[in-house]
């Protein structure tokens, strides 16, 4: 358990370069007439926290959903841990090791916060029919697990009190936080993280970062997407900017907001 | 009370719950999974001819006639029409609802139509006669014989309700929840959304076969006029007055509109002369068309509405409190202060 979030050893293993954990190589991604994604390689060590920021329609949800195998790339290629991984579907990301959570949050409505988190548990017996009928010593002795870890999620995302409540009744804040401790109970080691600030009012933004710092921390490697540079500058060592599909640059977050071509990329020439 | 009302009552309830087996088959497909299926007299058809196939004594120009036992031709129908699911959901599990509609309810016609047209196999129009009914021997007692194929069927009913509730209070059961509600963040978390989804339809169409077996033993005829896609809307009738993703609405929506079918007809032919009978019988539609349109404006989700379903073994463990003590006892690590 990490003691001093400031030291941000997982910044520092990256720094120390660190093993390249995801690997996107000259990945483009055509809709139509449309090049979203245009021939842009970047990598996420192990460790590392790493921030992609660019105006709007620079293409990073895109390159987002590429690397969590929501669309595949029409040229280039995914890599984690050096397996290309492109052409593989969103439901095998996990199983890497790599989770994600959306710019506009997905609650399974429905179902009780506690419900939500436990449905991220990977290798349950109890998913398979037979096992349910043929094994229910081991389903109820794994869902116990389950529920005990899920519990201490949602302690750390701070809505434990709102575990037996219907997910539909979360704010926009809270449902971040519980997608957060959804993709957590995967246990994963890479997260990607799509704009986790959006909409989220100061007071849960500041336990958001605070959570995410930790998480890194504690070893866990981070994409962030963000439009908030506060909370990049915050949060990342390193920072790559896209603009129109293109890698355009990349430094600390104190080098980016000062490079001519990034205020140009935000606001254009006559800036 | 007379003997007669009583075996009548029996009758009822048994026709009622052959429904609700069909009932319980499309809430796991739609009420749990999402699954939109329009073909539902097509799996009912399988399970029907091949159950009746299979345990039918020999007859001349007709394929089958192997005189099995019933429970075997209950399970051949139950897996025909399991398999014929599978092999349908693998080519269109992956459409959007409303395709999925149009090709399950395409081949419930293709089914139909084989059912009239293959005469050396189903009968042809004239069906499958002499279908073994279970507790024959009883038959000259007709309030033994309705009571006793009550309970048989009853018991199925129950047996079947027990497996499907412990399944979708099973992980397994999130699973189809989470997919239901929202596809991609179930993908984010690694479930394979066709698999579930595929399993859950051939699970519900063997039931649908099961629900065919059953009544087709039952009645002793079936003909492919018993598999119309009227068949379809009456399930579906059902399990929406009942209360979609709900296995207790799924059977008490089949013995609702079960009666409100039985009792209409009752109506029809004490009002309407014989000649104008089979006219008014489209009366009966009609009733049924006037309880969903009751039902969607005052109760939307059904007399019982969607069950709030929980993982049982979570239920289990809040109950003795297990679980809560055990996270108490090994406090999980926490950010620092």
């Amino acid at each position: 358990m990490p003691t001093d979030v400031d030291q941000q050893p997982g910044e520092e293993r990256a720094a120390q370069g660190g093993m390249a954990l995801i690997q996107v190589r000259d990945v483009a991604m055509q809709f139509g007439g449309l090049r979203a994604v245009d021939g842009l390689s970047l990598t996420l060590h192990q460790g590392e926290m790493l921030g992609l920021i660019g105006p709007n329609g620079a293409g990073k949800t895109t390159l987002f959903n590429l690397i969590a195998g929501s669309l595949k790339p029409t040229a280039g290629g995914i890599f984690i841990d050096d397996r290309d991984v492109s052409h593989e579907g969103a439901d095998r990301r996990i199983g890497h090791g790599v989770g994600r959570t959306f710019q506009i949050p997905r609650p399974f409505a429905e179902m009780t916060v506690l419900e939500n988190v436990l449905t991220g548990r990977q290798h349950q017996a109890g998913e398979h029919i037979w096992m349910n009928f043929l094994r229910g010593g081991q389903v109820a002795r794994e869902e116990r697990q389950a529920v005990e870890k899920a519990r201490a999620l949602l302690d750390f995302v701070t809505l434990s009190h709102l575990e037996s409540e219907p997910a539909r009744v979360l704010s926009g804040g809270q449902r971040k936080l519980l997608e957060l401790a959804r993709i957590l109970m995967a246990d994963p080691r890479a997260i990607l993280l799509d704009e986790p600030a959006a909409g989220v009012n100061p007071s849960l933004l500041e336990v958001i970062i605070e959570r995410i710092r930790w998480l890194n921390a504690d070893g866990k490697s981070v994409l962030l997407i963000e439009h908030n540079m506060d909370m990049v500058a915050r949060l990342c060592s390193r920072v790559v900017v896209m603009a129109a599909g293109r890698y355009l640059t990349e430094g600390t977050p104190d080098e980016v907001v000062r490079d001519p071509a990034v205020i140009e990329a935000y606001l254009g020439e006559a800036a | 009370m007379s003997v007669e009302l009583v075996a009548y009552g029996c009758f009822f309830l048994t026709m009622a719950l052959t429904y609700a087996i069909m009932c319980l088959g499309l809430n796991l497909q739609w009420g749990q999974t999402g699954l939109f299926n329009v073909g539902i007299a097509g799996f009912v058809a399988v399970g029907a001819y091949v159950s009746a196939l299979l345990t039918t004594p020999d007859v001349a120009d007709r394929l089958g006639g192997f005189g099995l036992p019933m429970p075997l031709g209950w399970l051949g129908g139950s897996l025909s029409a399991a398999l014929i699911a599978y092999l349908v959901g693998r080519l269109t599990i992956r459409l959007r609802a409303d395709y999925l509609a149009i090709a399950t309810f395409g081949i419930a016609a293709a089914v139909q139509l084989l059912a009239l047209n293959l005469e050396p196999v189903t009968g042809g129009p004239f069906g499958i006669g002499f279908i073994p009914r279970p507790f024959a021997g009883r038959a000259g007692d007709p309030l033994l014989f309705s009571v006793l194929n009550l309970a048989l069927v009853a018991a199925v009913v129950l047996l079947l309700y027990m497996a499907l509730e412990r399944l979708v209070r099973s992980p397994w059961g999130r699973v189809l929840r989470a997919i239901r509600e929202d596809e991609p963040a179930a993908l984010a978390l690694g479930k394979n959304a066709n698999r579930f989804r595929l399993q859950a339809f051939a699970i519900g169409g063997g039931i649908m076969g099961l629900a065919g077996a059953v009544q087709a033993h039952f009645i002793g005829f079936i003909a492919p006029e018993n598999y119309l896609p009227m068949l379809t809307f009456q399930v579906w009738a059902m399990l929406i007055v009942g209360g979609s993703g709900n296995n207790r609405g799924a059977i008490l929506g089949a013995v609702l509109v079960w009666g409100i079918w039985a009792l209409s007809a009752a109506f029809i032919s004490a009002t309407f002369e014989p000649g104008q009978q089979a006219r008014a019988a489209s009366l009966q539609i009609a009733l049924i068309g006037v309880a969903i349109c009751a039902v969607l404006l005052l109760r939307p989700q059904g007399v019982l509405g969607e069950a709030r379903v929980v993982s049982r073994h979570l239920l289990e463990a809040v109950g003795s409190r297990k679980i809560r003590v055990a996270t108490d006892a090994q406090p999980v690590r926490q950010p620092p202060e």
